[in-house]
């Protein structure tokens, strides 16, 4: 298993360094310039160019990808163009939130999902069936902005009882934290649960009509028993993919979610840094984006072995 | 490795995880009445207000950096770090005198020898501190509090070039930072202004934070703009960056920030019914629209196809496209200069008066010699201005019988693209929307937009002698009369060749809560005399 580990670590090697050369060759072509955002609109060509020079924007490509993979390989993610700040330090800013708010998103959904998809494929054809699955589309038509404001709407601006915006971190209590992720954990859950829902279901139902599942019920198993013991453990595979590969999904809703409810994480600091072409930021975040990702495939693979003791590597 | 050690490691790496929020600063804190929680225009992505000179970074630096002068709400330079100034009676050398007891944030005084670098790298970025190093013959510091600045000539506008709120404005710096080179940016925030910049807790994108400098020395009169005494009421301000409009309001209602600088016109009913918060016109200054023609390529190297295009657009389309029905928000402009500033002017505007004449604009077109090619409109689809004005603008082209090529694409895209000199076909372009601050637009001072020097005009390269004339006629001019007469000139000659198209002035709201006191209309926000209760 430490092999297969190490094994698939040292292959994303390769990987990452397609990735960064894909990233920075599509910000080197892509059109925009950030010397003309920094100089502003009063700005003459000349100021314009030389901004340009002194961030070095006008040496040739190979000799700025040279340069770039050379302090990736020294730990150096780069400087902001905008910020004048280290890009370790701007992703170091924005992780806790981010971070924070995938975490209680996830776990929001499992809890919720995972159940709601068990109990569907336990009654499917029932009015409860369909009433899950209903909601289940309707949770995944929504877009995330339209289901954020309606909570703000409601929970924040007529109830009370959460805030509409921003991010405190865990060190200031749990509960401050937490009330400001409640409304965008739920908001960025809502498509997930029903994806999550809609696959526990269906593996469910494939699981629930095996020979050993009627066993069970010959010998007298309870209910609770046969589906959360016997049948889920074995539907568990699909759905721990999914679960991985929803990790993604993640990362792209977090970026509507964190602008609009404030929360000053990594999705939004993308969209800046894209905006402004704030080169080395927006590649800083995309190598931990992929590395992230693929880590997190990493996981579900072992993941696996944890689920389905008959999976070895 | 077993099951048990998987699920450890997993729970060390959340436990990890969520240590990353240990060091990440408090964005959402406790309501205090000793801080302000302001909700800035945009994002203060860099803080070099000499390096950047976009407005909210201006408007950060003029909390943390204090001016020799300052103006006024009369448009008129105050002394605020000078205390006095003679000039001789040729005007060519300036004597300043500083006011005792300026002190920087790290507690040094503020000596002539940093207003000597902070001029010299000011005026290497700024256009009237580019004449005035034209016509520099020396710049120097006499002694400690004193400093003299000779030229080859006289320029009647030095005190104003020294106190105008255009960007970037002459902040004055200590004399480590201001040797910076004015082409790349600063890392030491130290400043001379009221407030001090909290480094370590800014989060760009997100939020920044000043703090009251206890050792500030304000002047003595009452505070009007950049000018008088800028007492700070509060010990804290925090900027809270909140790139969604609707979140900003639901954050202003719900209390959770106190003053939003820039509400969207489609949120001010709301905030308006809220009794909680007060809604303004925050800049009587406002902006005025624009769109610009590549004077390089056809149409629009003709005069008679630009001057059709004028004929035909109307300025009332794009207002309400940009402010909706809210009739106070906009007027038409029949010009180029701010509504009710000393030198406005409508000399030469009957062009963009009264009923548009549609036919005789297609006939003047036709006689320009266009014959239906292309013509590549430029649209920042993510500005919401120049998304409003790019759509009017095709419906107005379409009517005119031209061939639209519209690129709806972001603004960082128009702002690189629209520097290309190339022919519309092979990445240049005919037009691109964009507006100008009322402020910048005052005088030709700080106008770059209606310059009219050909290569070295800003975009659309406009060749225009006559206006490029009066330009020179108004910087000469020795007094408001004669200043006024040159800007009705400027006016005409600029319409007559169509330096670019003004789409109208419009105006925008700010709010606050009502628990907030001393808001004053400008055009930048001024915390200086702004207090909160409980």
């Amino acid at each position: 298993m430490l092999s297969y580990i190490l094994r698939r670590i040292v292959s994303t090697l390769p990987v990452m360094a397609i990735v960064a050369l894909f990233v920075f060759s599509l910000l080197y072509i892509a059109p925009g310039d950030p010397a003309v955002v920094i100089a502003g609109d009063q700005a003459s060509p000349e100021d314009v160019e030389r901004i340009r020079q002194s961030l070095g924007l006008d040496r040739p490509f190979l000799i700025q990808f040279g340069s770039w993979v050379w302090r990736i390989l020294h730990g150096d993610l780069g400087t902001s163009i905008f910020t004048n700040l280290p890009v370790s330090t701007m992703i170091g800013q924005r992780l806790g939130p981010t971070l924070s708010l995938m975490m209680v998103t996830l776990l929001l959904t499992i809890v919720v999902a995972v159940p709601l998809g068990v109990v569907a494929a336990w009654k499917a054809g029932s009015l409860i069936d369909r009433a899950i699955m209903a909601f289940a589309v309707f949770g995944f038509s929504l877009p995330v902005f339209v289901v954020g404001y309606v909570l703000a709407y409601i929970f924040a601006l007529e109830l009370e009882w959460l805030p509409v915006q921003g991010y405190t971190p865990l060190t200031e209590g749990f509960w401050p934290w937490l009330q400001n992720l409640i409304l965008p954990a739920v908001a960025l859950g809502c498509v997930y649960i029903a994806l999550i829902a809609r696959i526990t279901r269906a593996t469910m139902l494939e699981v629930l009509q095996q020979d050993y599942i009627r066993t069970a019920r010959a010998k007298g198993l309870g209910q609770g028993g046969i589906l959360f013991v016997h049948a889920l453990k074995n539907a568990a595979v699909p759905i721990v993919t999914v679960i991985g590969i929803g990790i993604a999904l993640l990362i792209g809703g977090a970026v509507v979610t964190e602008s609009v409810f404030a929360i000053p994480g990594l999705g939004r600091l993308t969209i800046d840094a894209i905006l402004r072409r704030d080169y080395p930021v927006i590649q800083g975040i995309v190598l931990l984006f992929s590395f992230v990702y693929v880590l997190v495939n990493l996981m579900i693979d072992v993941t696996y072995t944890i689920v389905d003791p008959r999976i070895r590597y | 490795m077993d099951r048990r050690t998987v699920l450890k490691g997993l729970a060390g790496a959340g436990g990890l995880a969520l240590s990353g929020s240990l060091s990440a600063p408090a964005i959402a804190q406790g309501a205090s009445a000793r801080t302000l929680r302001f909700v800035p225009q945009a994002n203060l992505a860099n803080f070099d207000p000499i390096w950047g000179t976009q407005y909210v970074v201006r408007n950060a630096a003029a909390l943390v950096w204090d001016t020799l002068y300052g103006i006024d709400s009369s448009l008129q330079p105050q002394r605020q770090m000078v205390e006095s100034e003679e000039v001789t009676d040729d005007g060519t050398t300036w004597t300043f005198k500083l006011r005792s007891g300026l002190k920087f944030h790290d507690g040094e005084p503020v000596l002539s020898k940093d207003v000597v670098a902070s001029l010299a790298r000011w005026a290497a970025r700024d256009p009237m501190g580019l004449m005035i190093k034209a016509l520099q013959q020396e710049l120097t510091a006499v002694d400690d509090r004193t400093f003299k600045w000779v030229l080859k000539q006289p320029f009647p506008k030095l005190l104003y070039a020294l106190a105008k709120n255009n960007s970037p404005c002459a902040f004055i710096m200590p004399e480590r930072i201001a040797q910076t080179d004015p082409f790349k940016q600063i890392g030491d925030y130290v400043g001379s202004g009221p407030m001090k910049f909290a480094k370590s807790e800014w989060v760009p994108g997100a939020k920044a934070v000043f703090e009251k400098f206890a050792d500030y020395a304000p002047r003595q009169e009452k505070a009007s703009w950049l000018a008088g005494g800028k007492q700070i009421l509060v010990d804290r301000v925090e900027w809270i960056v909140m790139p969604d409009a609707a979140t900003a309001a639901a954050a202003l209602q719900n209390g959770e920030v106190d003053w939003w600088e820039s509400p969207i016109a489609d949120l001010v009913p709301v905030l308006k019914k809220n009794k909680n918060i007060s809604v303004d016109i925050g800049d009587p200054l406002g902006n005025i629209g624009s769109f610009r023609m590549n004077f390089l390529y056809p149409p629009f190297n003709d005069v008679r196809a630009r001057r059709a295009v004028l004929m035909a657009m109307s300025q009332e389309d794009y207002m309400r496209a940009i402010v909706g029905d809210d009739n106070s928000l906009w007027k038409p402009l029949p010009g180029y200069f701010t509504p009710d500033t000393p030198l406005y002017s409508e000399m030469g505007g009957e062009i963009l008066k009264g009923k548009r004449d549609l036919d005789a604009a297609k006939k003047l077109l036709a006689e320009s010699g266009y014959s239906g090619q292309p013509v590549t409109c430029l649209v920042a689809q993510d500005q919401p201005i120049t998304k409003a004005q790019g759509d009017v603008t095709a419906d107005l082209l379409k009517q005119l019988g031209m061939n639209v090529d519209f690129v709806a694409t972001d603004w960082g895209t128009v702002g690189s693209r629209r520097a290309a000199k190339t022919p519309p076909g092979q990445g240049g372009w005919n037009m691109f929307h964009t507006w100008h601050a009322g402020a910048d637009c005052i005088n030709p001072a700080p106008y770059t937009a209606i310059r009219a020097n050909g290569d070295k005009a800003w975009f659309g390269w406009p060749s225009s002698p006559n206006t490029e004339k009066e330009v020179s006629s108004w910087f000469e001019a020795k007094n408001l009369d004669e200043e006024k007469a040159a800007i009705g000139r400027l006016n005409k000659a600029a319409l007559d060749d169509v330096v670019y198209a003004p789409t109208g002035f419009f105006l925008s709201y700010t709010a606050w809560r009502k628990n907030i006191s001393g808001i004053t209309k400008g055009p930048l926000p001024f915390f200086w005399g702004v207090s909160k209760s409980a």
